[in-house]
C-alpha cells in the first residue's frame, strides 16, 4: 500500500515535503505497525509513540486531512494512498514531531488540579456515585492534542484561546463534586479569548480518539457562567 | 564547547506514579526538584495500569492491612522480604486517601467511599474468602493516577525536563552518585545535571520479549544505568507474564475482569481454573494461572483454528457492568481483536508484563550495593518503582500492588531524600563524566555495520524463547550462548543517522544497550536459580527449594557474575509467616 509521508529534517531540510513509501500491510494493522515499518526502511524517519493502545496519547498525526492516533486506527478504514501529516497549526519540529508547548501551556492554565478548601478528612471525601458519574467523558483525556490542533479558533488564537481540550479539563473540576474553587475557576475563563472564542465548529468533538465531547464540556461551563450570574 | 551544567536538590529520573509521588513530597516543601523523562509525563506507562491499587480500607467487606500482608507473602512464594511488606500494606491505606484527596476520581460506592473490587491472590482471615482490596476507577486506575500526581506537581512547580533521555549516573571519587548525564531530545545537546540524590524511577523492562503488554519506552534505562554504574540487580529471574493479554498481539486485558466475574474457558467450553485451583479458581495468582493457560494449550485444549489461545468469557456480566466497570477492555477488545466483550469471550493468552527484580532497596527507597558480607547504601542513589527491588513481590507479583508499590515506595523515597536536603554539592568525578560521554559519543560512529532493529528484533525472539514461562536447563543454556553472542555484536551497530534534532533512531541505540544489559540479568539469573519459585518455572526442578534457595539473587555486570542475600522473613512488627506449600 502506498503513503505519503511528511518529512522534514531541519539539519538539511528549508521546508517539509511529501515523501512516498510502499508498506506491506496485514489483517487487523494499524497506522502505527505502518509508521514503524516505514522506519525500519529508514531509521531517519521519527515519529512519537509508545503504549500502542490508545492510552498514553503520543502518537496523534494528522491522517488523509484527520487528527488520529496512529495506534488505534486500522489501516483497513483509510484511503490510498495514505498521506501523513504533522499536527496543523503547530510548529514542526521534525517529520511528524511538533512542538507542544502552548497546548501543555493552555491545559497548565486552567489550574488543572483539584483545590480543596476544607480540611481533608482522615479518609476519603466522599463523592455519590451520581456525582461521579458526571465526570465520566471528562476524566479519560490522554492529552494527545487531536481535539486543540483541529480546532480552528486555537489555530488562530493558540497564545489566548485555550482549546478544547484545556476547556475540557476546566470543566473535568467544575463538574467535581469536591473541588471548591468553582468562582475562580468562572473567574478565570472570562474574557473574550479563553472561553469564547470557542464558535462550536465541532471539530474537536469529531476527532477525539477516546470520544469525548469538549463542545459539550464548553456549553457546559456557558451554562454554569449565566447560572451564577443570575 | 563545553558541558552544560544545572544543579538541583534532587534529580528524579521517571516521571511515571514513583517518580511523581516522589516529585511531590518533595516539591511541596518548596526543594529544588528536576524531574527527567523521555517522555512527557503524562506519557508514562503507569498510565496504562488497569484494574486499581490495593489497600485494606474494608469498604466493601471486613479486611485488614494485615490479610493484605499475607496474600502479599504467600503471593511471593515467601521470597518478598516481610519487613518491606509489612510496611507497604500498612502503608497503602494512608497512601490511597492521600491520592484521593489529590484528585483521583475513583469509582464509588453507594455510600460514598471509594469502589473496591476483587482481584487475584486476595483473601480474607490469612487465605480464607475472598477479598476485594483494589481500589479502582473504573479500568482506567493508573491513567487516573499518573494524571492526578502530574497535575499536583504543576501545581507544585516541580521542574520538567519533558523528552530528556538519561544517559548515565555520574560518581564521585568514592562511588557516590552526584546526578545524571542526560540528552535533550529535541535539540540532541547533552546536559549535565547535578543533585544531592538522585532517584532512579524509571519502571520496567518488558521491551526485552517480543510479546509484551509494555509500551515502547519500557526499555529498562534505569536498571541498566544502575548495573553499569556497579550496583547489582537482584532477582531479576522473576518476570511475570500476565495470563491475560489479547492473544497474538499482547495488550492487556485487566484481572479486574476476572475480578468483576469473568472466567477463562478451553476449546471444550471448560471452565479450567476449577481443576488447577480449586478454591480461587480464575483468581488464583498470576503466575498459577499464567501456567494453567500454557498447560491447556499444550496438552492440546486450547481455542481456534491453531488451538493456540484460550477465551476470556464475559458478555455474562451484562452491557450494563461491563460499561460500567470495564470499558476500557471493551474498547481494547474492539479496536484490536474486533471482538465485543459484551457479546463474545475475548481471545487471550499469557503476555510478559512485570519485572518483580530490580535495583535493591531498602524500604527508604535507598539502594544498596554488596559490601564486603553484606551491603551498604549506595550514597545519592534511590530508585523506586518497577525499576527497583525492595523486595515486597518476592517471584510473584499480586495484580493491584504494582500500583502500591510505586507510590508507597516513590512517597517513602521522597521522604527520605528531604532528610538530605542540607548536605552539600560534591566535585564530580571527571572519568564518570568522560563515561557517560563516550557512551553517547559512540553513537556518532559511522560506516556499515549491524542496524538496531535487526539485532533489537533478535535479542527480543531469543528471550522470548529461552526466558519465557517454562524454562528448561537446555532451553537455557542454549539461549545464554545465544544472548551472548548477540551482545557480542553490539559494539558492530552503526547508526545511518547523525542528525541531531529529535533523532529518535539514536535513542532506540541507547536503549537497545539498556534492553541488552537487563536481558542478560534475567538470563542468567533464571539459569542459575534450580528449583520453581513463582514466576520463575523449570520443569527439571519442579519444586520450591526453601533450604537452599530461599534467597535472593544478585547479577552484576561485571563478568556476568552471581551472588545471594538472604531473605528478610523478620517483619516490623507482627510474626513471621513461615514458608508454606502455596495452593489456591
Amino acid at each position: 500500500m502506498k503513503f505519503l509521508i511528511s518529512r522534514y529534517n531541519p539539519d538539511i531540510d528549508n521546508k517539509p515535503h511529501m515523501q512516498e513509501y510502499e508498506v506491506e500491510v496485514s489483517r487487523g494493522m494499524m497506522l502505527r505497525d505502518a509508521l514503524l515499518d516505514i522506519k525500519r526502511q529508514d531509521e531517519s524517519f521519527s515519529f512519537r509513540h509508545s503504549c500502542g493502545e490508545g492510552v498514553c496519547g503520543s502518537d496523534g498525526v494528522n491522517v488523509n486531512g484527520t487528527n488520529k492516533l496512529a495506534c488505534i486506527t486500522p489501516i483497513s478504514e483509510l484511503k490510498e494512498p495514505i498521506e501523513v501529516r504533522p499536527f496543523p497549526g503547530r510548529p514542526i519540529i521534525r517529520d511528524l514531531v511538533v512542538d507542544m508547548t502552548q497546548f501543555i501551556q493552555q491545559y497548565k492554565s486552567v489550574q488543572p488540579w483539584l483545590v480543596r478548601e476544607d480540611p481533608m478528612p482522615e479518609q476519603e471525601i466522599r463523592q455519590s456515585p451520581e456525582d461521579r458519574d458526571k465526570l465520566d467523558g471528562l476524566y479519560e483525556c490522554i492529552l494527545c492534542g487531536c481535539c486543540s490542533t483541529s480546532c480552528p479558533s486555537f489555530w488562530w488564537n493558540p497564545e489566548k484561546f485555550h482549546g478544547p481540550q484545556a476547556l475540557l479539563t476546566a470543566w473535568r473540576f467544575l463538574a467535581d463534586s469536591r473541588d471548591q474553587a468553582t468562582d475562580t475557576r468562572l473567574d478565570a475563563l472570562e474574557g473574550p479569548y479563553k472561553l469564547f472564542r470557542c464558535h462550536t465548529i465541532m471539530n474537536c468533538v469529531e476527532v477525539c480518539p477516546k470520544g469525548l465531547n469538549p463542545t459539550k464540556a464548553i456549553g457546559n461551563i456557558k451554562n454554569l457562567m449565566l447560572k451564577n450570574a443570575i | 564547547m563545553a558541558l552544560t551544567k544545572r544543579r538541583f536538590d534532587a534529580l528524579i529520573i521517571g516521571a511515571g506514579g514513583a517518580g511523581l509521588n516522589t516529585a511531590i513530597q518533595l516539591a511541596n516543601t518548596g526543594a529544588r526538584v528536576a524531574v527527567v523523562s523521555k517522555v512527557f509525563p503524562t506519557r508514562s506507562h503507569t498510565v496504562a495500569a488497569q484494574g486499581g491499587v490495593n489497600a485494606a480500607l474494608a469498604n466493601v467487606m471486613p479486611d485488614n492491612w494485615h490479610w493484605h500482608m499475607f496474600d502479599t507473602v504467600k503471593g511471593s512464594d515467601y521470597l518478598g522480604d516481610q519487613d518491606a511488606i509489612e510496611f507497604m500494606c500498612r502503608e497503602a491505606i494512608p497512601t490511597v486517601y492521600e491520592l484521593e484527596h489529590n484528585g483521583v476520581p475513583f469509582s464509588r460506592l453507594d455510600n460514598g467511599k471509594i469502589y473496591q473490587r476483587a482481584f487475584g491472590g486476595q483473601s480474607q482471615n490469612f487465605g480464607g474468602a475472598q477479598a476485594a482490596r483494589t481500589c479502582a476507577a473504573a479500568d482506567r486506575t493508573g491513567h487516573a493516577i499518573l494524571h492526578a500526581l502530574y497535575q499536583q506537581n504543576v501545581r507544585a512547580r516541580t521542574h520538567f525536563f519533558d523528552e530528556y533521555f538519561a544517559i548515565d549516573l555520574i560518581r564521585d571519587d568514592e562511588g557516590a552518585i552526584l546526578g545524571a548525564l542526560v540528552l535533550e531530545i529535541e535539540t540532541g545537546e547533552p546536559l549535565l545535571i547535578e543533585a544531592k540524590s538522585t532517584v532512579l524511577a524509571t519502571g520496567g523492562c518488558g521491551q526485552v520479549f517480543r510479546t509484551t503488554s509494555n509500551a515502547h519506552i519500557n526499555t529498562g534505562d534505569g536498571m541498566a544505568m544502575a548495573l553499569r554504574a556497579g550496583v547489582p540487580l537482584m532477582d531479576m529471574e522473576f518476570f511475570q507474564f500476565h495470563p491475560t493479554g489479547l492473544a497474538g498481539k499482547g495488550m492487556l486485558i485487566t484481572e479486574g475482569v476476572r475480578g468483576e466475574g469473568g472466567y477463562l474457558v478451553n476449546k471444550d467450553g471448560e471452565r479450567f481454573m476449577e481443576r488447577y485451583a480449586p478454591n480461587a479458581k480464575d483468581l488464583a495468582s498470576r503466575d498459577v494461572v499464567s501456567r494453567s493457560i500454557m498447560t491447556e494449550i499444550q496438552e492440546g485444549r486450547g481455542c481456534g483454528p491453531n488451538n493456540d489461545h484460550v477465551l476470556l468469557k464475559v458478555d455474562h456480566l451484562g452491557e450494563a457492568l461491563i460499561n460500567k466497570r470495564l470499558p476500557g477492555i471493551r474498547e481494547t477488545g474492539k479496536i484490536f481483536a474486533g471482538v465485543d466483550a459484551a457479546r463474545e469471550p475475548l481471545p487471550v493468552f499469557p503476555t510478559a508484563h512485570y519485572v518483580m527484580g530490580g535495583i535493591p532497596t531498602d524500604r527508604y527507597g535507598r539502594a544498596l550495593a554488596p559490601e564486603g558480607t553484606g551491603e551498604e547504601v549506595v550514597l545519592g542513589l534511590y530508585a523506586a518503582g518497577e525499576c527497583a527491588c525492595v523486595s515486597v513481590h518476592g517471584a510473584n507479583r499480586l495484580g493491584g500492588n504494582s500500583l502500591l508499590d510505586i507510590l508507597v515506595f516513590g512517597r517513602a523515597a521522597g521522604l527520605n531524600v528531604l532528610e538530605h536536603l542540607e548536605q552539600h554539592h560534591r566535585p564530580m568525578n571527571q572519568a564518570s563524566v568522560d563515561q557517560a560521554m563516550e557512551r553517547l559519543g559512540r553513537w556518532d560512529q559511522k560506516g556499515e555495520g549491524v542496524g538496531v532493529r535487526e539485532l533489537r528484533d533478535e535479542f527480543r525472539k531469543t528471550m522470548e524463547d529461552h526466558a519465557g514461562v517454562f524454562r528448561t536447563e537446555e532451553i537455557m543454556l542454549e539461549g545464554v550462548e545465544k544472548l551472548k553472542s548477540l551482545r557480542d555484536q553490539l559494539p558492530d551497530v552503526r547508526l545511518q543517522d547523525h542528525s541531531k534534532v529529535f533523532n529518535t533512531a539514536r535513542i532506540e541505540a541507547l536503549e537497545l544497550e539498556n534492553l541488552i544489559d537487563c536481558g542478560m540479568a534475567i538470563a542468567f539469573s533464571a539459569l542459575n536459580r534450580k528449583e520453581s519459585r513463582g514466576a520463575h518455572s523449570r520443569p527439571d526442578y519442579p519444586s520450591r527449594d526453601d533450604v537452599n534457595w530461599m534467597r535472593h539473587s544478585l547479577y552484576s555486570r561485571k563478568d556476568d557474575s552471581m551472588d545471594f542475600k538472604p531473605v528478610t522473613t523478620k517483619p516490623l512488627s507482627v510474626e513471621t509467616f513461615p514458608p508454606k506449600e502455596r495452593v489456591y
